[in-house]
């Protein structure tokens, strides 16, 4: 069974973002590294690597639509155990909308050839959108399993899945192939191990350009249907929290209390 | 292209509040564009859902009802929708934003190459073009968005927008058949376990979070009554998660979930920005906690500096004194 797992690079939790007089955003973390792996994309990694271990997977590719840069959680990956990375990076791909980041993954995938289950974590914590594995999915024509919380059964092409939605939990089976988004509940990330990081540290990992793959249909900003004209900072607060004073507990629960009410929020 | 179309989610004979809410934008966008309105209502015995979608204001109703939609797959709904809006290309296609809705959106958009912009929490019509604002970078800025091209595919988040009004309209839906049959569909539903009596922590509408203030699993307990008292669900930070204090699923924050209740009660909580970022956008922010300098007041409307042990459990018995 091959496994290929699909991850982004993005901001740190903790980065702290400006956006200039020309819109542009950039980012800096003062605590630590400013582009780590996709948080998410954690716990996709480690669902691959669980099939490896417990379900006979042979191979484990972990792969990204980026840059140069992006080699960094690519090998993060790989330290944590994933068999094998490559790189697609094109100037071309560049300002790519979802459905461009879509038709780029799935020629990606389909060039990698015999590919079971391609996963995907929940959503990149930069643009936020969730849309890219089904829109992956839709492109491969393959069946979409998204919101998974646990892989049951896999085995004889089929799969047999847990989902999370809004109201309640789902079980699902299809045959495979599939693409799979993860939600967290689904696992535990494991720390690479100081071997691994070694190993993947030593790794050359291949990198794919347009000319490498048969993309089908408009990929880069050229093609990008959206056009995020405006980004900003959030709009200062207006107005300064009212601390509730009191000489006792209960009457400053009583001055909140009137205040919710007055709020009409209960 | 022309007509707005609004996708009527619905279980149990029920439309959800996110398609609620979602119909309720729409029918600000139909104006806006001078356009009429058409819901979505596919599954099975959904007449009754047809005359709810008149109900909240639809136009019109172009739906299906057959064995192969009763539990929503987006490999039965996504074809028939992306079938139907290829045949009669509507200008924008609204859907709440719930798990089935973002599914349904990424396969529609993605059949029809059309542009996509999930998870809007405003949406204004500008020269005769839908503008769509929505949070990135894990909901540290706001972007305006505008779709170019043909069709414009839009997600709402859960609560953003307020519900629809009853019109008391009623109306005649169009059925049509449906675009794959059972043994076209490669998802089978093997189960479903529901959510019966627990609030949803993106549909509750008061929602009481703890953090590392309560000091481990029993800590819990006071944040628990409160919530109960109000009829709200009960939230967690990510450092109480991570210290095995309370289930992932109550995670509200970057990388949790993102919630919009109209009363937020922060318990011990610091405030750090990777927790505004799941709960800024709450009505009303009350914040308690032993530190006057937690970030967590700079966002709160309302503050208690106190101990949560002593505070809440006294703020619980002032509201079952009211609300009784």
């Amino acid at each position: 069974m091959k496994v290929v797992v699909c991850i982004k690079q993005t901001p740190s939790t903790t980065a702290v973002f400006t956006v200039d007089a020309g819109g542009n955003v950039s980012w800096d973390d003062p605590g630590g590294k400013p582009n780590v792996l996709n948080p998410w994309d954690e716990y996709s990694v480690e669902e691959g690597i669980r099939l490896k271990e417990n379900h006979g997977a042979t191979d484990v590719i972990v792969l990204t639509s980026g840059s140069e840069e992006s080699q960094d959680a690519l090998k993060t990956s790989l330290a944590m155990g994933c068999t094998e990375a490559i790189l697609v990076a094109d100037e071309a791909f560049a300002g790519s909308d979802t459905l461009g980041t879509a038709r780029v993954l799935a020629a990606a995938i389909n060039q990698i050839g015999d590919v079971d289950i391609a996963l995907f974590g929940k959503q990149a914590i930069d643009g936020d959108t969730g849309m890219t594995p089904m829109q992956v999915a839709r492109k491969l024509g393959w069946t979409p399993l998204t919101y998974v919380s646990a892989i049951k059964e896999v085995g004889d092409g089929q799969i047999t899945v847990e989902r999370l939605l809004d109201d309640g939990k789902e079980t699902v089976s299809a045959s495979l192939p599939v693409v799979i988004s993860v939600v967290k509940e689904i696992n535990e990330p494991r720390y690479p191990s100081l071997m691994g990081i070694r190993k993947a540290n030593r790794v050359e990992i291949p990198t794919w350009g347009a000319a490498d793959l048969s993309v089908e249909g408009g990929v880069g900003s050229e093609a990008s249907q959206v056009d995020w004209s405006h980004v900003y900072a959030i709009p200062a607060r207006v107005g300064s929290v009212e601390i509730i004073e009191g000489d006792t507990v209960e009457e400053q629960a009583r001055i909140l209390a009137d205040r919710l009410f007055e709020e009409k929020v209960i | 292209m022309s007509g707005v179309w609004v996708f009527v989610e619905n279980s149990q004979g029920q439309i959800p509040a996110v398609a609620q809410e979602a119909i309720g934008a729409a029918r600000n966008v139909a104006a806006g564009l001078g356009q009429p309105l058409t819901g979505l209502v596919m599954g099975q015995d959904v007449s009754g859902v047809a005359n709810g979608a008149f109900d909240l204001g639809v136009d019109a109703v172009l739906g299906a009802d057959d064995a192969t939609l009763a539990h929503f797959r987006v490999e039965a709904v996504g074809p028939l929708v992306a079938q139907l809006a290829g045949e009669r290309n509507p200008a924008v296609l609204v859907v709440g934003g719930s798990t089935r809705g973002r599914d349904l959106a990424a396969w529609v958009a993605a059949e029809l190459e059309a542009g996509l912009v999930p998870d809007g929490i405003e949406v204004k019509v500008e020269d005769s073009s839908v503008k769509v604002t929505r949070p990135v970078y894990a909901g540290k800025l706001l972007a305006d968005v505008h779709i170019t091209g043909g069709l414009q595919v839009i997600t709402l988040r859960s609560r953003a927008f307020p519900k629809a009004e009853p019109t008391g309209k009623s109306g005649t839906p169009e059925w049509v058949n449906t675009a794959v049959a059972e043994d076209e569909i490669n998802t089978k539903v093997v189960g479903f376990e529901g959510k019966e009596g627990t609030v949803s922590l993106t549909d509750a509408s008061i929602i009481v979070s703890g953090g590392r203030g309560v000091g481990g699993p029993e800590g819990f307990a006071p944040v628990k009554e409160l919530a109960n008292t109000l009829g709200g669900a009960l939230g967690a930070s990510r450092a109480a998660v991570d210290a095995g204090w309370i289930p992932y699923d109550h995670q509200v924050g970057q990388t949790g979930k993102t919630v919009s209740p109209d009363l937020y009660i922060a318990c011990g909580i610091s405030g750090a920005i990777q927790h505004q970022a799941g709960m800024r956008t709450a009505k009303i922010i009350v914040a308690v906690n032993k530190d006057p300098d937690a970030p967590i007041f700079k966002l709160a409307h309302y503050g208690i500096v106190g101990d949560l042990f002593k505070v809440l459990p006294v703020l619980a018995a002032e509201f079952k004194k009211r609300l009784s």
